[in-house]
Order: C-alpha cells, then structure tokens, then sequence
C-alpha cells in the first residue's frame, strides 16, 4: 500500500554563511500522519518548516510539499498549507473580526463557519482585541485561523512551547479535534516531549541539522529496546544491534538499541522503553548541545 | 456515555488501553448491546490524543465483532456481543472487601496484594488448562 507524502525531501540542505542548518535530510511524512519534528534549539526544525512553505529556498535538494515544490510552484502549495510560526504571531491591535475578515480576504477556501464556531466555542467574542488576549487564547486564534484556511498540511513552529501545562493540553485538545475532524496532516516542531506520545504518530527527530531518527512512533516503540547487565563491553551487541547510547557505571551496563530483529542475548536484560526515553538517548548523542540551551521544558 | 482515561505511565500503547477499557465496560455491564459509544472527535477532545489512536482501537474492536462501525451514525456494541448478566457484583465485592481486610491485616500493601492476586491468577489458569 502506497501512502500518498504530504512532505517530502530528497537531501535537502540549507546554508547560511558557513553554517549548514540542516543538511541530507531525506525523509517523507505520509498524508495524513500527525508528525513531531524533535531536537534542541539550533537543530534544524525551524529551518526545515521554513523550507516546507517555501520562506526560503534550499541550498541542496528537493523539498516537495504533495508533490509540488514550494518555491517553484507556490500557487500549488500555498493554498493546500497553513503555517502557525512560532510564538503565534498575530496582529495586536486587531480584533477578532479584523483577524477574520483579513483571513477571508487572503485565502479562497476560507471557511469563515468553522472560524465563528471554533471562536464562540473558546468564549471569545469577534470585538474583543487579540493583543488584550492570554498567550494560551492567541495560541487558539492562531490555530483557528490556520484551520479556517482549510489547509491540507498543517505546519506548527513550537505551538505551546510558551503555553503552561493547562493552556497547552487545551491547545493540543483543540488541534486534535481538527485533526479528527478535518483529516488535515499535521507537522509540529517541540522541544516538549511530554505531551508528543498521545498526540504523534510519527516522530523526525533531528540534531545537528541531520536528521537523527525519522519513522512511526509504533515502529520505533517496537525497535528500540534497553539491555541492562553486569559491566561488560558492548562490543558484540554493537555487531548486531544499532547502539545508540551506552552507559557503563562500575556494576552495570546500560545500552539502548536500536534492535535489528529480536535481541537473544542472555547476558542481558532486555526491556521496553517509552518514547520520550529514546528521544532523550538520541538527542544525548547531540556534542554541540550547552547547557544554557534547553532541550526539554516539560 | 463512556469514558475513556489513558495511564501514561503503563506502558501499554494508548489504542490497547481504550481497547481493554471497552471490554471492561462491557464485561462489567457499564456498556450494554446496542450502547453507543463516543465518537471518535469527542474521545480526541477530551484526552487530547492522536485520533489515529481511537481509529485504530475502535477498528480492532470492531475486526472482533465487540464493536460496530455504522455508517454516517457512530459506533455501537454490537448486538452479538454477550452483555453482561444482570449479575449483582455486590456480594462478590463484598467477599472481597473482607478479604482485602484479612490481606491488610497480614501485612500485605497494596503492591504485595496485586501480586498476589495476579500470580494466582496465573497459576489458577494454567491448573484449568491442564485439567
């Protein structure tokens, strides 16, 4: 069965200066997935977003967006996405209605029904001003507006990074319910794991402008396995097994893999381990990573 | 109505739970034959999850014949399914809030009393199906 792609790219690189933002990435997000793009600030997330709705241009590559490249032929794809940047911005001194009016205006499949319904079901009224509103409503007006746009793809830039916990469950509440409701495929970028496990259902997990891991959230629940055991080296596991992070203390040894078939080894102590475990193993391996920058604000 | 509620820290994948829990319902008569169940955008809204997820429990259910999906009007438990008999739980509860208290008195925690009874179970399934 061909899953028809929302997002693809062919060793798609993007340079500023010297600086290679994100670099070989291949990767395709099937229609009608709800993706998370993981890794820490700097990784590539932000830049691959802006290459998916033709911001700016690849310097290597290909990326096409259900076929059509953003750059080339934008009048195929800009209709069929909606893009929330990061810290949802909008227009402060506008009201509702302006906000409204300004998105029928723009976009030929608004649908200004469902914009009104979603509003009213938040409690807001059309003449209140979006710069008096709390960062969590912003945060659902921005997503109204990409909805109301009817897009296909839906591309979110750190939606409910700024959110406290209650804010950003009802926001996530919100965008499922259009997921659900519109079929719409969605792509979110996070450094908030907690939440991804219930939302995704395929994970790209990128570090050092690579793509790091890029699969099914099931399939990667059912590959990675950990194996604890008395200190020993991980040499032969290595032969078999993908590693993706070992840890030796004085007694045991702890290694995480990415398992090629089942793991019959016993010397070892083989378990599940959830996804927020093997996100925290692959971005471990990130060098570049410092500490004022944070990987995770759960 | 059903209600759904996820155990993130189990380790059971999300579909599986809403899978046990509408077994649970209609094992334990909570959901009867021909009960309706929520739709799939209401389960989303209120667990905030992938709708994927309750797609693909609802289809397992309904693969099993628990479940049926009818067109443009929502999902049922199927009539074939055997609901449960009127049974009253309560003297059985009953029994079993003593002998919790008889556990407790033992010294057993909560912890020592789920295993207990979980390796009981076992034991007592494999002695049926040897006889």
């Amino acid at each position: 069965m061909t899953v028809r792609s929302a997002l693809s790219c062919e060793g798609l690189g993007k340079r500023y200066g010297s600086t290679w933002a994100l670099r070989d990435c291949t990767l395709r997000i099937p229609a009608g997935s709800v993706t998370a793009l993981v890794g820490p600030n700097g990784a590539g997330k932000t830049t691959l977003l802006q290459l998916a709705v033709g911001m700016s241009a690849p310097t290597a590559g290909e990326i096409e967006i259900f076929g059509w490249s953003p750059q080339r032929e934008p009048q195929m794809v800009l209709p069929r996405i909606g893009f929330v940047a990061q810290d949802h911005p909008l227009y402060r001194g506008f009201t509702l209605a302006d906000m409204l009016s300004f998105g029928r205006r723009l976009n030929a499949r608004w649908d200004e029904k469902l914009a009104r319904r979603r509003l009213d079901s938040l409690g807001l009224q059309l003449s209140q001003r979006v710069g008096k509103l709390s960062g969590g409503q912003q945060a659902q007006v921005a997503l109204t507006l990409a909805l109301a746009k009817r897009p296909e793809l839906l591309l979110l830039d750190e939606p409910a990074a700024a959110l406290d916990p209650l804010a950003r469950r009802e926001f996530l509440q919100a965008l499922m319910e259009g997921v659900a409701e519109e079929g719409v495929t969605v792509v979110l970028s996070s450094h908030i794991l907690a939440d991804l496990e219930r939302v995704c259902d395929h994970l790209v997990i990128l570090s050092r402008a690579r793509v790091a891991l890029a699969d099914s959230t099931e399939e990667i629940a059912r590959s990675h396995r950990l194996l604890t055991g008395a200190t020993r080296g991980v040499d032969e596991i290595a032969q078999l097994h993908s590693v993706v992070h070992a840890n030796t203390t004085d007694r045991q040894t702890t290694v995480l893999v990415r398992a090629n078939g089942h793991v019959y080894d016993s010397h070892w102590q083989v378990s599940n381990v959830d996804l927020e475990q093997i996100v925290l193993a692959y971005l471990a391996l990130d060098p570049v990573r410092t500490p004022e920058q944070p990987v995770m604000s759960a | 109505m059903v209600q759904f509620h996820l155990d993130s820290t189990s380790g059971v994948p999300a579909y599986l739970q809403i899978v046990q829990q509408v077994r649970q319902a209609i094992s334990l008569g909570v959901l009867r034959p021909g009960d309706q169940l929520p739709t799939i955008k209401e389960v989303v809204g209120s667990l905030a999850i992938n709708p994927n997820t309750v797609v693909k429990a609802y289809r397992e259910l309904d693969l099993a014949g628990i479940l049926d999906a009818r067109r443009g009007q929502g999902t049922f438990v199927s009539d074939d399914v055997e609901g449960s008999p009127d049974h009253d739980y309560a003297p059985l509860r009953a029994e079993l809030v003593k002998w919790l208290s008889r556990a407790r008195g033992a010294g057993l925690d909560d912890e020592a009393i789920r295993a207990l009874v979980a390796s009981t179970l076992r034991t007592e399934l494999s002695v049926r199906a040897v006889a």
